[in-house]
């Protein structure tokens, strides 16, 4: 693609060319994410500078608000939660090469299935344990009929999956704001009651009655469920041979219908995984952290999570650490105002991290030219 | 090699999705709200600050719904802000944080400022509420004021808001001698949201705008949401296609306003004194809020430990309300008729002078929009049925509640469900 020569006014000639990669060293894949984030950091501490303000101290800040103390350490858990679920969940659709970026709708419709069973369509003195389950099923099955839609078009007549997942998020956003707004609400405002207490899933600051310690680490055991799930989805790919032909379908999907792979079922079985998973992280994080349904209850959980599953290479265990990253940079992002700042820097670590991955793919090769 | 570019094409074009989706559903980034004349915080570098408290100093903190550039509701409270720096002096410290979303992530924020160490914590957007609530509980030493809502726990946490309608009707008066001197008789109103406050504004809007137009229609358009300058600026739109004279709106940035002027038609704005200033010959006035002096009193009422969690509830005669035009020092914008101002400047004075309040104006008869009797003869609203108050622990229910709309609405106009 992009490959030049120069030649050196010299009687030896030298190159300098930019190639593709063949295969990158392993050296090479673990550092990515390191080298990436400190160009990012780089850049940022420039725009810092230009602003006004001191880089280091704004780092400083931010990483001691995100990782310094165990609230840090929780409300950053808070915002990997969703990011880990979602993500997992794109990660299985782009596996196959689907691109499913309509996470943040069946994030939203299984935050509102998960509602409905909290506040509506239960009775109130539904044991803890079992109205939890049904919140979880419920917003699983929501996000996963969600992501059926554009399943079922891109597998039976090969619409782009790109478009209809992403503007069914539009939808479901404004599926939800009719609810919080409409029959749903509490006193016209936009959002719902609270739920009650059996639809909180639990919190560890809820047993700092008998450990003082825990006290506001308002972390859930959503947290659980996504690592749980991480583990599962990576033993999928490494030892099933569902996860194997999902991969193959992804790589070439001739060659799988040639091995006699269905793809049209395969299509809409893995928009189903990857919709429910992005509907549970919906659930989670109504019954975890908001404890009602509003309005915007999500700050783009399920935009970030495309490029969280990403830049984890779709590698599930991967994505935890990497959510985590993601997390701790939205939760520092309060050290420094005005906002935009910190909005800023979020976007060049962003635009850093992700055309820098595509540029780690190319090397730099300095040699004495072989031609004649 | 060949699935590997597409892989590369792939990512480029869900970032450029990505990024062109994240634009337009989350707020806090304003496209077109003017930026600059936000005044630098003052103890920052470069207009930069990280909010921490400084020690040895009365340390205030603000969280904000929107940005402190949006030329409306958040930029008010930033000077309030900036007011009580000056007012108190050396004593105190304050620090703010912006475009902080409602629901989760305001709990945190809040939190995190109480456990900083911040003295005190103003919490200025409604959805502040509940989050206000439970941290106000976690922190028994902080000093928690939420505004526009109705909580409040008796010792460290208080809720603050101001009669704003008894300037909406003011300002409904301009809006009604305006149509009425242009030959015309449609207002258009833009209202946020379906809530008591914002319907409270919007009768008291309708009733100030018969007083001086008695045939005047006011046509509504609910936007839900505070701030969003496309929004704002189509409803505006849509009112003077629709034949409004003049639009009046309750939404936080000044875009109607430019719209009236684009449309050489007229504009009131909401929240803050510079409203105007983006087209101040089409801009006939704007009721707005003057947080600084009440802040002051808080806070020092703080200083001196006589603070109390109270609901607090003032009029014009505070001094915390304003009507651009006819405050001291300031003269009627040029699009006002000369013929209203002596009656505006009439009823301004007395309630400034405490003679005439939100009760004056909500006392009956009133009808609604339908042509039924609301509020008889000789009845007055209580402060409950004004914000529509039910089943709040410790506040009486409203009897007359807010969930109707004055007579001067178009009578098909119904409040959203």
């Amino acid at each position: 693609m992009a490959s030049q020569t120069t030649t050196l006014p010299q009687q030896r000639r030298m190159g300098v060319r930019i190639e593709r990669r063949l295969e990158q060293p392993l050296w090479l894949r673990i550092a990515t994410p390191f080298i990436l984030i400190a160009a990012a950091l780089l850049i940022g501490a420039l725009l810092l500078g230009l602003v006004g303000a001191n880089p280091w101290v704004v780092y400083n800040k931010m990483a001691s608000i995100a990782f310094g103390s165990a609230h840090g350490w929780s409300d950053t858990t808070i915002k990997a939660t969703p990011l880990i679920l979602a993500g997992l969940g794109v990660s299985i659709a782009f596996r196959m090469r689907l691109w499913n970026i309509g996470a943040e709708g069946q994030l939203f419709i299984g935050a509102w299935v998960a509602t409905g069973f909290a506040l509506f369509w239960l009775p109130r003195d539904t044991p803890q344990a079992l109205l939890l389950t049904v919140m979880a099923v419920g917003g699983f099955i929501g996000g996963a009929l969600w992501a059926f839609v554009p399943g079922v078009l891109k597998a039976r007549l090969n619409i782009n999956e790109i478009i209809t997942s992403l503007m069914l998020t539009y939808v479901a956003i404004l599926w939800n704001n009719y609810w919080v707004y409409g029959p749903w609400s509490d006193r016209g405002f936009g959002l719902t009651p609270q739920f009650p207490r059996n639809a909180w899933l639990p919190r560890f600051t809820d047993y700092s009655s008998d450990f003082p310690f825990l006290r506001g680490i308002t972390a859930h055991a959503g947290i659980f469920l996504a690592l749980a799930v991480a583990v599962l989805l990576w033993f999928v790919w490494k030892r099933t041979k569902w996860g194997y032909e999902v991969k193959v379908i992804g790589d070439n999907p001739r060659a799988g219908q040639y091995a006699g792979m269905r793809l049209a079922r395969k299509i809409i079985i893995v928009m189903l995984l990857s919709g429910g998973l992005a509907g549970l992280a919906g659930m989670a994080e109504v019954s975890g952290v908001v404890h009602r349904l509003q309005e915007r209850f999500s700050p783009g959980y399920g935009f970030t999570a495309i490029i969280v599953a990403w830049l984890a290479k779709l590698n599930p265990l991967a994505i935890v650490p990497v959510a985590y990253l993601f997390g701790g940079l939205l939760v520092g992002s309060d050290a420094i105002q005005p906002a935009g700042i910190a909005k800023m820097l979020q976007g060049v670590v962003l635009f850093v991290v992700v055309g820098g991955e595509l540029l780690l793919q190319y090397r730099i090769k300095v040699g004495r030219s072989a031609s004649s | 090699m060949r699935t590997q570019k597409w892989s590369a094409v792939g990512v480029l074009l869900i970032v450029a999705l990505v990024f062109g989706a994240c634009v337009v559903p989350q707020p806090g980034v304003p496209p077109a709200a003017p930026q600059a004349e936000a005044p630098a915080p003052a103890p920052a570098v470069g207009g930069v600050q990280i909010p921490e408290p400084v020690d040895g100093k009365f340390n205030v903190a603000f969280v904000y719904v929107g940005p402190i550039g949006d030329g409306g509701w958040t930029y008010a409270h930033n000077e309030g802000r900036l007011y009580l720096e000056q007012a108190l002096g050396d004593v105190v410290h304050t620090a703010y944080l912006e475009s902080v979303p409602e629901g989760a992530d305001a709990e945190r924020v809040i939190r995190n400022l109480a456990r900083a160490g911040f003295d005190a914590i103003f919490t200025t957007s409604f959805g502040f509420m509940d989050p206000t609530a439970t941290v106000a509980e976690e922190f028994p030493d902080v000093y928690f004021v939420h505004i526009s809502g109705f909580k409040r726990n008796d010792t460290n946490f208080a809720n603050l808001f101001g009669a704003m309608e008894s300037m909406k009707y003011l300002a409904g008066m301009i809006a009604g001698a305006r149509a009425q001197a242009d030959g015309g008789n449609r207002i258009g109103y833009i209202a946020p949201f379906p809530i008591p406050e914002v319907i409270r504004h919007l009768n008291a809007t309708a009733m100030g705008m018969r007083r001086t137009c008695p045939d005047c229609l006011m046509d509504v358009r609910w936007i839900f949401t505070w701030f969003d300058p496309d929004k704002e600026r189509q409803a505006a739109e849509s009112l003077f296609d629709a034949g409004a004279d003049v639009v009046i709106t309750g939404a936080d940035t000044p875009g109607p306003v430019q719209v009236a002027g684009e449309r050489g038609k007229w504009g009131i704005g909401y929240d803050s004194r510079n409203a105007c200033d983006v087209d101040p010959e089409h801009c006939l006035t704007v009721p707005y809020w003057e947080w600084g002096p009440e802040y002051t009193r808080l806070v020092q009422s703080m200083l001196d430990g006589t603070f109390v969690g109270a609901d607090i509830y003032f009029d014009v005669d505070s001094g915390s309300l304003g009507l651009l035009g006819f405050m001291e020092g300031q003269t009627p914008q040029p699009g006002v008729p000369a013929e209203v101002i002596p009656t505006v400047e009439e009823l301004l004075a007395k309630m400034l002078s405490g003679e005439m309040n939100r009760f004056t104006i909500f006392t009956g008869p009133i009808r609604d929009n339908k042509g039924n009797e609301i509020v008889p003869a000789g009845v007055t609203l209580t402060q409950s049925d004004l914000e529509g108050l039910q089943g709040i622990p410790g506040r009486e229910d409203c009897t007359i509640c807010m969930n109707w709309l004055a007579e001067g609405i178009v009578p098909d106009a119904e409040i959203p469900q």
